[in-house]
């Protein structure tokens, strides 16, 4: 047999039914709707026509028209990413390393609530935090929200809805990373006086700093482009930029500025990304 | 009794007691109420599966147990439950094959063009899934091809792939590589190496692999939203009944689906434990 040239070839082999598929699947429609973003309409066509004509002001128009859902995207997924790091740092650390011998317990609990459908766990967020929930009433009863208050169809709602979802994606990444320091690094920072907020600081949180990573932008780029806890938690002032391309793409059937605001989002959240990691620093992602 | 503990512990007063309590087991109260935030809208919507409830299911009206006796009992529900099942399963064959042949490619060797293939592995899991989604309807449109169930297969088997990817490769790069190096020194040739040594060791991996992509298929929305057509999956009829009441039948469904993975999930941990203590 040839090894040596079966073995280089090998890889690729491997490779090829895979990257087909995901060119095909994944870079061509990428490419097509980039191509789609600069149409306009044709001159007295039906609605849904449209023809090339590269006129790049469809982006400059579709973000003016919206800029404020896009900031809203972008703040409410910066809030609810910074929420779910600071609910699931502890989390993944307490598997970590006081858990014992419920690990691998705990770890699947972490994930259970995954099987249950995402949009029946939103839904129900929706019931419970209602009128006839058992939150509103009691907080009425001790004055602490006022009788007019309501605490759904608000940006507090979607964010806690955004926040609950993307938790498992958070605490997964930080509970691998820091399941894999050696706990000994600590026991040393103590031996040398470290108190534990010391030691934290400067032994645990920088060893689990690609967890940390990993687990903003797991939570991140699918909150920003999220449509979903703002329909169902939201009212019509949350509505953010997944909203306004679902009913661009479905009611108006204005694909040209569907696609320019779908690219703008990939966009920033790709500058975004960059910047962060190379701020935070890490290089092995995957 | 006051008598007794100062005699144990003379020195240190409850309250001191109590905070050092606390300051040890601080994270672990706070772990428990992360966990009871994860579980709050499970378990409410496991005990809405119980409530005698009619059309919507917003009020608790009575126990009863007759959504769990009939949970097709709802208009169309069970088609969805079929749908996403056929789907999920459809999804994780392929991504599965695809993507535990693109683990092994990059995991296990050195050639031109790794760093790029690992880029085009991350760059679906950094698009959104409205962006996917959008993007692959639109490609259908321009080939006129319906969307429906295929193309929602398709769809799902683009996201999975990534994930899958991952997955595997993070247990390939657990294995120790001597363990593969011992089989070729006791003579199996690299295919009997990888067969009986290399894909059994990597098999738990691929197993939760394919479990992630059955879930993210199953569970998935934005994409299928897009890509379906008029066909409903079981998230669909869900979000299109939100609107007018969801019928207690879609609780059992989901809660169903819960235990249902949990049992899955434990049986797997006790085989993998049994296989292990026998070895």
């Amino acid at each position: 047999m040839s090894s040596i040239l079966s073995k280089v070839k090998l890889p690729y082999l491997l490779l090829l039914p895979g990257f087909l598929f995901l060119f095909t699947f994944f870079i061509l429609p990428i490419v097509n709707l980039a191509q789609t973003s600069t149409q306009t309409p044709i001159a007295g066509g039906d609605t849904g026509e449209y023809e090339q004509t590269f006129r790049f002001a469809n982006y400059i128009d579709a973000f003016v028209e919206n800029r404020e859902q896009f900031a809203r995207s972008f703040i409410f997924a910066i809030c609810a990413t910074l929420l779910a790091l600071a609910i699931a740092y502890p989390l993944a650390y307490a598997i970590a390393f006081k858990s014992g011998r419920f690990k691998n317990i705990l770890l699947v609990l972490i994930i259970a609530p995954f099987f249950t459908s995402f949009l029946l766990r939103t839904v129900a967020w929706k019931q419970i935090l209602g009128e006839e929930g058992f939150v509103v009433p009691p907080l009425r009863t001790l004055g602490i929200i006022g009788e007019s208050t309501t605490l759904t169809s608000t940006s507090f709602a979607v964010v806690l809805g955004m926040t609950y979802n993307f938790l498992p994606f958070m605490t997964l990444p930080l509970y691998a990373s820091l399941e894999r320091i050696d706990p000994r690094t600590m026991e040393a920072s103590g031996d040398l006086y470290a108190n534990g907020i010391t030691t934290f600081r400067r032994v645990t949180l920088p060893l689990s700093m690609p967890g940390v990573v990993a687990g903003t932008l797991l939570t991140f780029i699918p909150a920003a482009g999220d449509y979903v806890n703002a329909a169902i938690l939201g009212n019509p002032n949350t509505k953010m930029l997944g909203n306004v391309i679902e009913s661009r793409y479905f009611r108006i059937v204005d694909y040209p500025t569907a696609a320019a605001l779908s690219f703008t989002l990939m966009a920033a959240i790709l500058i975004l990304v960059t910047l962060y990691i190379r701020k935070a620093g890490t290089e092995e992602l995957v | 009794m006051t008598k007794i503990k100062d005699a144990t512990i003379p020195t240190i007063p409850v309250q001191a007691r109590l905070s050092r309590w606390f300051g040890r087991n601080l994270i672990r109260i706070y772990a428990f109420f992360g966990f009871t935030y994860l579980f709050i809208p499970v378990a409410y919507t496991f005990a809405f599966s119980f409530n005698d409830s009619g059309k919507s299911n917003l009020i608790w009206k009575g126990f009863t147990l007759k959504n769990w006796q009939n949970p097709c009992g709802a208009p169309e529900i069970c088609t969805a439950l079929g749908n996403s099942i056929k789907i999920g399963l459809l999804a994780t064959i392929f991504s599965t094959i695809l993507g535990t042949m693109i683990a092994f490619a990059i995991g296990r060797y050195a050639f031109k063009g790794r760093s790029t293939s690992n880029l085009l592995i991350f760059l679906p899991m950094a698009t959104p899934e409205i962006v996917l989604g959008a993007s692959l309807l639109s490609l259908f449109l321009v080939f006129q091809i319906n969307p429906g169930f295929w193309p929602t297969v398709i769809a799902h088997v683009v996201f999975c792939v990534s994930f899958v990817v991952v997955t595997v490769k993070a247990r390939i790069a657990s294995l120790d590589p001597r363990l593969e190096q011992a089989a070729m020194d006791l003579y199996a040739n690299e295919f009997q190496t990888f067969r009986r040594v290399t894909l059994p060791l990597v098999a738990p991996g691929i197993a939760a692999a394919a479990l992630l992509a059955f879930s993210l298929s199953f569970d998935d929305f934005i994409i299928t939203n897009f890509n379906s057509g008029t066909l409903t999956t079981f998230p669909k009829f869900v979000y299109v009944s939100a609107a007018r009441g969801i019928p207690a039948q879609a609780n059992v469904i989901g809660s169903a689906m819960f235990f249902l993975a949990l049992a899955i999930v434990i049986a797997g941990q006790l085989i993998s434990k049994k296989t292990k203590v026998s070895k």
